[in-house]
């Protein structure tokens, strides 16, 4: 109980008629690197806005550190808050953000300029401290946001799709800042993706679907529930490749959006034997051990990205 | 009730360096009523004597405290409608999250608005020689009170619109609907004696009247007479009083309403 930084409890929101959280259930440890991993509309923004307390749940509890979501007022202060749109005052300041958000957290005087100051130095952000937060380019506004979200020194940082918008290299580096952080501080973590690499670093990862929380775990024990590697293959005519390789092979390969996938073990031996067998059949082919987006196929049969496109059988 | 003070400093101060840094407000706000003033009553001037005003006063100086609710109403408006776009994807965000009650965000909001509209209502003040008003230190102390009670009403009924629109389109729906036509109804732009019946009664039942009807009896505080036919002093600002009270709580329980 005491490990506990988060505890959510059957819970569930509907939208008029549509369902965007189904009786979800998990729990995050204190100290943990935790995503929500999934793609838009899966439910992780109505997730995330029940935990920041901007939305009251149509059904179900949840708990930070021991205390109910329904008093707000006490959970508000546990949390620090990165929210997928800019939240700085443009027209103000690094550092005048800083000071306002501190005001409302009750730091003030040199308390309040001295824990700037070290968020500030800590997210490389002192020399900036005097820009307007407008003229910052996407990745330091990225920085501040997370220095704003850190002034009080919350122990869980909830963060809503946190690198949307940046480059690649600034993805990682902010990531970085957040597992470092963590490791020196404690600080429990927990973030909303639809980056794989990004999920990949988290400890644990919920994976979540059209509203129903598909499974929770390590990003390498997820990857085990695939079994073996995976094989993709590009067929002029996928479906007759389809029946092929079921009658050549013995293996079912499924069928989604128009490329044929097969995950077993010593997937290397079946590219050798479908190459080997229908040269002009095959148009591209490729091998590798599963990924995150192997994992949420395998478990919803549903592209990542492919919006509600079916699987030809059962994943 | 230190925890209580500093956020609503906090939030009033955002206010007025926002403002001060985009010059762009003080043209809306400020600009466009005196544009008003000028075209509007000096067309109207030669055509309109205003019924039930005082012998002597032309339409230019009819007008003249009309135009300070104008520049009250305006300020109120654009310091309010951010509210729509800064609570879901903007500055709100992280306040809401905040542990601070509703009631002090509301309040460290509306009183941002307020000094704003207020400092713009003293400037064109000081225009009153102009429209021909002789002004004394008692007539500028009691207007700048009148300004504050209106200023805070209407700034809290712009909170009121704003927490419960989903977007800043349907704030200014609401605005040409709504809100100009109460400052229109309020004897700002034309006197209720001589105006049809129904138009009357809604000047009466306007709330806004009795603010502009304040902040004419303050205007000639040292010659009542001038202020012509508008409710007395001591009644109107009653009403205004309460008319601040009713929209400031009106404004907070939008907030709250809007997010648990």
């Amino acid at each position: 109980m005491d490990s506990e930084a988060i505890r959510v409890d059957r819970l569930r929101h509907v939208y008029g008629d549509r369902v965007a959280l189904n009786d979800i259930s998990f729990r995050v440890h204190r100290g943990e690197l935790f995503g929500l991993l999934g793609p838009n509309g899966g439910g992780k923004t109505t997730l995330f806005k029940i935990l920041s307390t901007l939305m009251t749940p149509s059904g179900g509890t949840a708990f930070i550190f021991g205390d109910a979501l329904s008093a707000p007022a006490v959970v508000r202060r546990h949390l620090g808050v990165v929210f997928q749109h800019p939240s700085l005052d443009g027209k103000l300041t690094v550092h005048e953000n800083l000071i306002c958000h501190g005001h409302l957290y009750g730091l003030h005087g040199s308390a309040l300029q001295e824990r700037a100051r070290t968020v500030l130095a800590r997210l490389g952000l002192l020399e900036r401290a005097g820009d307007r937060v407008e003229t910052l380019s996407g990745g330091l506004q990225r920085r501040a946001e997370l220095a704003k979200a850190l002034l009080h020194q919350p122990p869980l940082l909830l963060l809503d799709e946190p690198s949307t918008g940046l480059d690649p290299g600034a993805r990682r580096d902010f990531l970085q800042y957040l597992r470092q952080l963590r490791d020196e501080e404690g600080i429990t973590i927990v973030l909303t993706t639809h980056y794989m690499e990004e999920a990949e670093r988290c400890e644990r990862v919920a994976i979540l679907h059209q509203g129903n929380l598909v499974r929770v775990g390590t990003p390498a024990a997820l990857k085990e529930e695939v079994g073996g590697d995976v094989v993709v293959m590009h067929a002029p005519d996928p479906q007759a490749l389809q029946g092929k390789i079921r009658g050549r092979f013995g293996c079912d390969p499924t069928l989604i959006d128009g490329t044929l996938r097969v995950e077993r073990p010593r997937g290397h031996e079946l590219v050798r034997d479908v190459v080997d067998a229908f040269p002009n059949d095959v148009t591209l082919v490729t091998y590798g051990k599963p990924t995150l987006e192997d994992v949420f196929i395998h478990l919803t049969g549903h592209r990542f990205w492919g919006g509600d496109s079916n699987v030809g059988g059962d994943a | 009730m230190t925890h209580l003070f500093l956020p609503v400093y906090a939030l009033w101060r955002r206010e007025i360096v926002r403002f001060v840094r985009q010059r762009s407000r003080v043209t809306g706000a400020f600009a466009q009523p005196l544009v008003f003033w000028l075209l509007l009553g000096g067309g109207l001037n030669a055509s309109f004597r205003p019924a039930g005003a005082a012998a002597g006063t032309n339409y230019v100086e009819y007008f003249y405290p009309g135009t300070i609710a104008l520049v009250l109403l305006f300020t109120a408006i654009f310091s309010t409608i951010s509210t729509v776009e800064d609570r879901n994807a903007g500055f709100l965000q992280g306040v809401l999250v905040a542990p601070v009650p509703r009631w002090a965000i509301t309040l460290g909001q509306a009183l941002g608005g307020t000094t704003l509209a207020v400092v713009q209502g003293i400037i064109f003040l000081l225009l009153a020689p102009i429209a021909g008003i002789p002004l004394s230190v008692g007539a500028v102390l009691s207007c700048i009170g009148v300004m504050l009670i209106v200023a805070l009403s209407l700034t809290s009924l712009g909170l009121i619109i704003a927490w419960r629109m989903e977007s800043t389109q349907g704030f200014h729906a609401i605005m040409n609907l709504i809100l100009i036509p109460i400052w229109l109804l309020s004897g700002a732009f034309f006197p209720a004696t001589g105006a049809p019946a129904p138009l009357r009664w809604l000047m009466i039942l306007n709330p806004l009247t009795y603010g502009m009807a304040a902040l004419r009896r303050c205007l000639y505080l040292s010659h009542p007479a001038a202020a012509g036919a508008v409710p007395a002093l001591l009644p109107s600002l009653g009403i205004s009083v309460v008319f601040c009270a009713v929209t400031f709580v009106g404004a907070a329980r939008s907030a709250n309403r809007s997010l648990a």
